[in-house]
């Protein structure tokens, strides 16, 4: 079976802030339409990747092509255009909020497209159905619990039908339910509109249900990527810690705590 | 479509303009007759030791609009209305609002910083002018109660003393520290990173960043407009 071309590629990432260096060469390849996870602890360099991969973060070194353009390379005007076709939830939500949820989905449609009001007005009345928000139009942020203004992000990142879905943390800080229901928004996000979704996550039980390829990343390198069944199947000893969730207690960190201790 | 990217953004634009009339409009009021009564006060002290205590009038509606004016309603515009700006994009910039809109590719340049600077670059000069003359009444309540002139010589000798350069020279003053105002404060915004505290920081950097600016712009203008002759 001969696969088509990614629609992401990325080559010999390289990030650093200061002397911490945060990516030290990844190589990934996400194909259109695919669910890829990237699944890490925390600070181990997964939300840099993302933030490198829809342009928001420069990297010192290596390519990012999106559907064959290198992002760092490429025109501003050409950048803005290749934008509106990716969708990115925030963490937080990272809603406006002096907007109500209506005019937050509507913004990107304002700014971006001709259309006029009253298809706008349709379209934002679609994008709260989709994420099971009917009638929270004329709600501000803050009036919403954590889940919702999530939903609202994504409903914001969908208002433009963009090809490619990026979520940071989708269930950071929720409840179990609820993040299984944005889990399963997200399912019905890339079934409905053959969205690629990228998902940065460092949910275990999540990853497993969304993924259909997951790449586990840890001190700035990808340790394994492939099927939830090959990720899980994998012998590689980081990986095997945080798939059983053993905290990590390494000779190196006992001699850096021992050292720290007795001021030696 | 030509209009992409590039609208005029009138609704913001007077949005920003209403807000800065709305925040200080009493404060500007209020600070220009006190310092009208001041100066008056104090000129009244020195002119009278000449015998002219007449030129009060002439000698507050000067300095208020070519000076006192432009510098008094800029620094509380700065105090009250750039603060606030930082403070919001300030807020916004860490609650990755403003990485939002970028990644949306929409400029946050276009869509927050434009309207509201030049909301400030169309308030300031208008408060300015408004300044000037409550200065000129309070001036004429210290001329009329305390110095015994009469009221509507005061105001005739004020408006007399006034020539065209005075109040453009003054009006130039409100546009160049409403830009510097504008500019500082959404930049001090746009530039913050970390958390709450940093929103802070900002803030006071931007009031007090504005208020160098205007300063040493006020001297800048007030040394050209002297040079070329525009006294």
């Amino acid at each position: 079976m001969s696969r088509p071309a990614p629609v992401i590629e990325v080559s010999g990432l390289k990030k650093s802030y200061g002397d911490n260096v945060v990516l030290s060469g990844i190589d990934l390849e996400i194909q259109a339409g695919e669910t890829m996870i990237i699944l890490g602890g925390s600070g181990r360099g997964k939300s840099t990747l993302m933030r490198c991969l829809n342009g928001q973060e420069r990297p010192e070194e290596g390519v990012v092509r999106v559907a064959g353009t290198d992002i760092f390379k490429a025109h501003p005007r050409k950048l803005a255009r290749l934008r509106e076709s990716m969708g990115v939830a925030f963490q937080r939500g990272a809603l406006f909020t002096s907007m109500t949820v209506g005019e937050n989905i509507d913004l990107p449609l304002e700014e971006l497209t001709e259309l006029p009001e009253s298809t706008r007005h349709l379209i934002v009345r679609i994008k709260l159905a989709l994420v099971g928000l009917e009638g929270a139009a004329d709600k501000y942020p803050s009036e919403l619990s954590g889940g919702m203004q999530k939903r609202v992000a994504f409903a914001r990142a969908m208002a433009l039908d963009p090809a490619i879905l990026f979520a940071d943390e989708p269930s950071a800080g929720l409840d179990p339910v609820t993040s299984a229901g944005l889990d399963q928004l997200l399912i019905r996000l890339r079934e409905v509109f053959g969205v690629t979704l990228i998902v940065v996550t460092h949910e275990l039980e999540s990853a497993f249900t969304i993924g259909e390829r997951i790449a586990l990343i840890d001190r700035g390198r990808i340790l394994a990527v492939g099927t939830p069944e090959e990720v899980r199947a994998s012998d590689h000893p980081v990986v095997r810690h945080f798939l059983d969730r053993q905290p990590e207690v390494s000779l190196e960190h006992g001699e850096r705590y021992r050292r720290w201790m007795t001021g030696q | 479509m030509p209009l992409r990217g590039g609208r005029l953004r009138v609704g913001a634009t007077t949005a920003q303009i209403v807000s800065t009339g709305n925040n200080s409009l009493w404060l500007v009021a209020l600070i220009s007759t006190l310092i009208g009564m001041i100066l008056a006060l104090q000129s009244a002290y020195q002119l009278s030791q000449f015998g002219v205590t007449g030129l009060v009038a002439n000698l507050v509606a000067v300095s208020m609009t070519r000076e006192l004016a432009p510098l008094i309603t800029a620094i509380l515009v700065a105090g009250r209305v750039g603060s606030a700006i930082t403070a919001e994009l300030g807020t916004m910039k860490i609650s990755q609002e403003i990485d939002a809109l970028t990644v949306m590719g929409i400029d946050p340049v276009t869509l927050v910083v434009v309207p509201r600077t030049l909301g400030l670059i169309v308030a300031v000069p208008a408060l300015t002018i408004f300044s000037s003359l409550l200065g000129i009444l309070g001036g004429c309540v210290v001329g009329v109660s305390v110095l015994g002139l009469g009221a509507t010589g005061y105001l005739s000798d004020s408006l007399g003393a006034l020539v065209q350069q005075d109040i453009w020279g003054g009006v130039l003053k409100g546009l160049v520290f409403g830009l510097i105002i504008g500019v500082v404060s959404c930049q001090q915004g746009l530039d913050t990173e970390g958390g709450a505290d940093e929103v802070g920081r900002s803030t006071t950097r931007a009031v007090v960043r504005s208020i160098v600016l205007i300063i040493a712009a006020d001297l800048f203008v007030t040394a050209i407009l002297y040079l070329r002759g525009l006294t």
